[in-house]
C-alpha cells in the first residue's frame, strides 16, 4: 500500500494560472510571439523599403568587378577583381593586423606587468605611469596621434630617411629590400614547418627525458637549429638565389622593395600599446594572486629571480591570467577595425565601400557580422581549449 | 677563536639604516648592482625626454598668436588650442549660445558627482536624476514638448511597477494609489488611441530650438556615454536575469543577443545603426542621426552589462533564492528586493570601468559623422590657417579624456575597497 501509495503521488491541485509550468510556458510563448511580432515588422518595412528604393537583393554582387584600389594586401589584387575578392582582401588584412597585435601586445603587456611588480620603485612607477596614460585615453585618439605623428614628422619620398641605400624612411612608410620572388622560397617554407613541427616534438621528447632521468635538453637551442637551419639548408643547396628587389624613387614615390605603410604601422602600434596596458594590468593581478609561500619557497630552493618567474610564477598566474586574456585578444580583433577611421584597408573599410558602391547595406553587415563572430568564436574555442590544457590536474 | 677574551669581540659595524631618505633610496632604487644600474639608466632617460618636453610644452611654446604661421619654428603652439577651445567643447552649437552646452556638461558633472557619493543611493537620486535630465536635455534642445501620451505612459508605467513592487507588502491604501495611478494612465492612453483625448502637449520653450546636427564636443560625447549606460542598466538587467532564466526560449533569446553583440565590433553596429536603421522604418519616418548613434551606444552597452550583472547574480548563494521563495514573494518581488540589491552592490565596481570603456568608445561616433569630442578636437585641425600642429590638439584633447577616466577609475578602486569592508576581516 505505502509503495502504491508513493507511486501516485499527485502535485497539489492548482489553478492554471498558478501553476509555475503552465505560467512559464504562457510567458515564454508571449515573448517570442511579441520577439516574432517585432522582427516581421522591420523584416516587412525592409522589404517594402528596398521595393521602393530599387535595391537589389541577393549576394550576387559579389561576383561583379570592385574596382576600387586596396593599398595594401597579402594576396594580389587589383580593381579588376571582384567584390568577393576585394573583401577577402580586407578580411586578411583584419586578420594580419589582429595576429600581430595579439602576439606583440601580449610580449609587451607582459613585460610592462612584471615590471610593475619590480623592486625598483623607479621601473615600477613608470610601468603605472604607462597603464594609466594609455587605458585612460581613447584607442582611436591613440590611432590619430601616431598616425598623424608619422605623415607629419617624417619627411616626404624627396627627403627620405636613407639608411645605407637600402632601407627608406619616410611619411609613405618604411621601404626596404626583399629577395625576388624564386621557386627556392616555396621549399624554404616547407622546410620552416617542418623545423616547427619537428621543434615540437622534440620538445616532447626533451620533456619525457628531463621528467624519467632528470636530464634537461637544451630545447630552445634545437629549436632555434632547426626552424631557422632547416630553411638555411635547402636555401643553400638550392644554389643560394640572392637577387633582391631594391626600393628606388621613382616621381613621387618609391618603386620596388617592399613596404609598412604608415597607416598599418599606426594601426598595428596604437593596438599593441593600447592593449598591452590592458594585459599588463591582467599579468599583474594573476601573479599578485599567487601566494607569497610560493616566490620565497622558489628563492629557498635556489632558483634565480628570473627562473623564479619563468619556472614558478608564471606557470601558475597562467591560470588566472587565461580567461581575461583572451577577452583581450577579442578585443584586439574587434579594435582592428578602427583601421577604417585611418584609412587602412580592413575588412570593415572593405565593406564599407562596397556597402557604398552597391547600396547592398544589409547583405554586407551580414558579411561583417558572420566574418567577426566567426574569427572571435575561433579565438575563444582555442583560448578555452588552451585554458583546460594548462588548468590544475586535480586528483 | 676561542681564546678571544670576552669583551674583546670584534666590533660588527653598525647596521645600515632603513630608515629616512637614505634609507629609502637604498632599499627601493639601489639594493642591488642591477637595481643601481636600471635606476640611473631610467633616471638619465626620463630627464632626457622631460628636458625635451619641457622645452618643446612651456619654454619655447607660444600661448597666443593671430594664425599658426607665428608658431612655425617655435614648440607647442597653444595658441592653436587658446583659438579653438570654444570650438572642440562645444562644436558648431551657436556661438552666443554656448553658455547652454556648458551649463549642460556642469549639470550632468554635478549629477555624476552627487551619485558618487554613497548617501545618495536611495531615492534621492531617482530625484536628482530626473531633474538633472531635464535641465540638460531643456538646455541642450532648448525647447521640450512634452506630449500627453508620454505623461499617460509615464503615469501607467509608474503605476504598473508600484502595484508590482508594493502588492502584498505595502498598505492597502498605498497599493490602490498606484492600482489608480495606473488605470488613470490606461485608460487615458485608450481614449488617447480612439481620439477621444485630443493631441496636446506641454510646451516648455524658454530657448531658442537647437537641432541635434549642431550638437558637438563634450556635450556629446557624455551624454552618449552616460545615457547610453543608463537606458542599457535595466535593459541589461534583464537580459541577465534571461540568460539565468529556467525558461528555454527565453534563456536562448537572451544568449543570442548578448553573444552576437559581444562578437562583433561597436563600428558594425554603428554603421548598421546609420544605414539600416533607415530601412527598418516605415518609409516616410525619418529617425534622428544621433538618436540612432545612441541606440547602437545602448544596443551594445546592454550585452556588455548584462554579462556583469550575471557575474553579480551568480555570485549570491542560493540560500537567498531559496529564502525568498519560502517568504512567498513572487518572482518579481523577488528579483527587485532581494536578489538584485545584492548583486547590483557586487558589480558596481565593474560597472563604473564598464562605464569608463564607454565614455572612451563613444569616441567611435566619428565615423558616421557624429561630432563627439574627439571630432571636433579632429576638425579643429583642418582649418588651413592652423594646420599642421595634430599633437598639440590631440595632447590636449587626451588630457581632457584623461581627467575624467582617470578619476573615475580612481573611484571605482575607492568604493571597491568601501563596499568590501563588511566581508573582509
Amino acid at each position: 500500500m505505502a509503495v502504491e501509495a508513493l507511486g501516485t503521488t499527485q502535485r497539489a491541485k492548482v489553478a492554471p494560472w498558478n501553476d509555475p509550468f503552465i505560467r512559464g510556458w504562457v510567458f515564454q510563448i508571449v515573448v517570442v510571439a511579441l520577439v516574432g511580432l517585432l522582427a516581421w515588422f522591420l523584416v516587412s518595412n525592409t522589404i517594402e523599403n528596398l521595393e521602393r528604393q530599387k535595391i537589389a537583393s541577393g549576394f550576387n554582387y559579389l561576383e561583379r568587378e570592385a574596382g576600387f584600389e586596396i593599398g595594401d594586401s597579402i594576396i594580389p589584387y587589383s580593381p579588376a577583381d571582384t567584390y568577393a575578392r576585394a573583401i577577402l582582401v580586407g578580411l586578411l588584412n583584419t586578420l594580419k593586423v589582429a595576429v600581430l597585435g595579439i602576439i606583440l601586445a601580449t610580449i609587451l603587456g607582459t613585460m610592462i606587468g612584471v615590471g610593475r611588480l619590480s623592486p625598483n620603485w623607479l621601473l615600477s612607477k613608470i610601468c603605472e605611469g604607462y597603464v594609466e596614460m594609455f587605458r585612460n585615453v581613447p584607442l582611436l585618439l591613440w590611432l590619430f596621434l601616431i598616425y598623424k605623428m608619422i605623415s607629419e614628422a617624417f619627411p616626404g619620398p624627396r627627403q627620405a630617411i636613407n639608411v645605407l641605400n637600402s632601407f627608406f624612411l619616410s611619411n609613405r612608410g618604411l621601404y626596404f629590400p626583399v629577395p625576388m620572388a624564386d621557386p627556392s622560397h616555396k621549399w624554404m617554407g616547407l622546410a620552416f614547418l617542418v623545423g616547427v613541427v619537428a621543434t615540437f616534438f622534440v620538445k616532447r621528447w626533451a620533456k619525457r627525458r628531463q621528467d624519467a632521468t632528470g636530464l634537461p635538453f637544451p630545447t630552445i637551442k634545437a629549436a632555434i637549429g632547426l626552424i631557422v637551419g632547416l630553411p638555411a639548408v635547402v636555401w643553400l643547396l638550392s644554389g643560394a638565389p640572392h637577387h633582391m628587389s631594391w626600393p628606388e624613387l621613382k616621381g613621387f614615390n618609391f618603386e620596388g622593395g617592399t613596404v609598412i605603410q604608415p597607416e598599418f604601422t599606426a594601426l598595428l602600434v596604437g593596438l599593441v600599446l593600447y592593449t598591452s596596458a590592458f594585459v599588463a594590468e591582467i599579468v599583474r593581478s594573476g601573479i599578485l594572486a599567487l601566494h607569497k609561500g610560493q616566490t620565497e619557497a622558489a628563492m629557498a630552493i635556489g632558483l634565480s629571480r628570473g627562473q623564479v618567474m619563468r619556472l614558478v610564477l608564471l606557470p601558475q598566474a597562467l591560470r588566472i591570467i587565461v580567461p581575461p586574456m583572451t577577452s583581450q585578444y577579442l578585443n584586439i580583433t574587434k579594435n582592428s577595425s578602427l583601421a577604417i577611421a585611418i584609412g587602412y584597408p580592413d575588412l570593415v573599410a572593405a565593406v564599407n565601400v562596397t556597402i557604398n558602391q552597391t547600396g547592398q547595406a544589409i547583405e554586407n553587415i551580414l558579411i561583417i557580422m558572420a566574418a567577426y563572430l566567426s574569427v572571435s568564436l575561433s579565438i575563444s574555442a582555442f583560448m578555452n581549449w588552451y585554458n583546460k590544457r594548462i588548468a590544475l590536474t586535480e586528483r | 677563536m676561542a681564546d678571544v677574551a670576552q669583551g674583546e669581540r670584534r666590533q660588527l659595524a653598525p647596521p645600515v639604516n632603513d630608515a629616512g631618505a637614505f634609507g629609502w633610496l637604498r632599499k627601493n632604487l639601489f639594493s642591488s648592482w642591477g637595481n643601481a644600474i636600471t635606476t640611473i639608466v631610467l633616471v638619465g632617460a626620463i630627464g632626457w625626454i622631460l628636458a625635451r618636453f619641457i622645452d618643446w610644452a612651456v619654454i619655447n611654446a607660444v600661448w597666443t598668436a593671430p594664425t599658426g604661421q607665428d608658431c612655425r619654428g617655435h614648440g607647442a603652439c597653444w595658441a592653436l588650442i587658446h583659438e579653438k577651445y570654444r570650438y572642440i567643447f562645444f562644436g558648431s552649437f551657436p556661438y552666443e549660445q554656448q553658455w547652454r552646452p556648458l551649463l549642460a556638461v556642469i549639470t550632468m558633472l554635478a549629477m555624476l558627482i552627487l551619485s558618487s557619493d554613497r548617501r545618495m543611493w536611495n531615492a534621492r537620486l531617482l530625484w536628482i536624476w530626473g531633474v538633472g535630465s531635464f535641465l540638460t536635455f531643456l538646455l541642450m534642445f532648448g525647447q521640450i514638448h512634452i506630449s500627453i501620451s508620454l505623461i499617460l505612459f509615464v503615469a501607467l508605467g509608474a503605476g504598473g511597477l508600484g502595484m508590482l513592487m508594493r502588492g502584498g507588502v505595502g498598505t492597502p491604501a498605498e497599493v490602490n494609489g498606484w492600482r489608480a495611478l495606473a488605470a488613470i494612465g490606461a485608460v487615458g492612453l485608450i481614449l488617447r488611441v480612439t481620439g477621444v483625448l485630443p493631441a496636446w502637449s506641454l510646451p516648455i520653450a524658454p530657448f531658442d530650438y537647437v537641432e541635434t546636427h549642431l550638437w558637438g564636443g563634450l556635450p556629446v560625447t557624455m551624454i552618449l556615454a552616460t545615457y547610453g549606460l543608463l537606458f542599457a542598466f535595466p535593459y541589461g538587467i534583464l537580459l541577465a536575469l534571461g540568460r539565468r532564466s529556467h525558461l528555454p526560449l527565453i534563456k536562448g533569446l537572451c544568449v543570442g543577443f548578448i553573444e552576437l553583440i559581444r562578437g562583433v565590433p561597436l563600428i558594425s553596429l554603428l554603421i548598421m545603426a546609420s544605414v539600416m536603421l533607415p530601412l527598418f522604418l516605415p518609409s516616410g519616418t525619418t529617425i534622428d542621426k544621433f538618436l540612432r548613434a545612441q541606440v547602437a551606444v545602448i544596443l551594445f552597452a546592454g550585452a556588455y552589462i548584462a554579462e556583469i550583472i550575471r557575474g553579480g547574480l551568480q555570485s549570491l548563494p542560493k540560500g537567498q533564492f531559496e529564502a525568498a521563495d519560502a517568504m512567498g514573494l513572487n518572482y518579481f518581488q523577488k528579483t527587485t528586493l532581494i536578489i538584485l540589491p545584492q548583486a547590483l552592490r557586487v558589480v558596481i565596481p565593474p560597472l563604473i570601468n564598464t562605464f569608463i570603456g564607454f565614455f572612451k568608445d563613444t569616441s567611435l561616433v566619428l565615423i558616421i559623422g557624429i561630432f563627439d569630442f574627439l571630432n571636433t578636437a579632429n576638425q579643429a585641425l583642418v582649418d588651413p590657417n592652423w594646420a599642421g600642429f595634430p599633437g598639440e590638439v590631440y595632447l590636449f584633447a587626451a588630457f581632457v579624456y584623461f581627467c575624467f577616466c582617470f578619476s573615475m577609475s580612481r573611484y571605482a578602486k575607492y568604493l571597491e575597497v568601501e563596499l568590501n569592508k563588511g566581508t573582509r576581516r
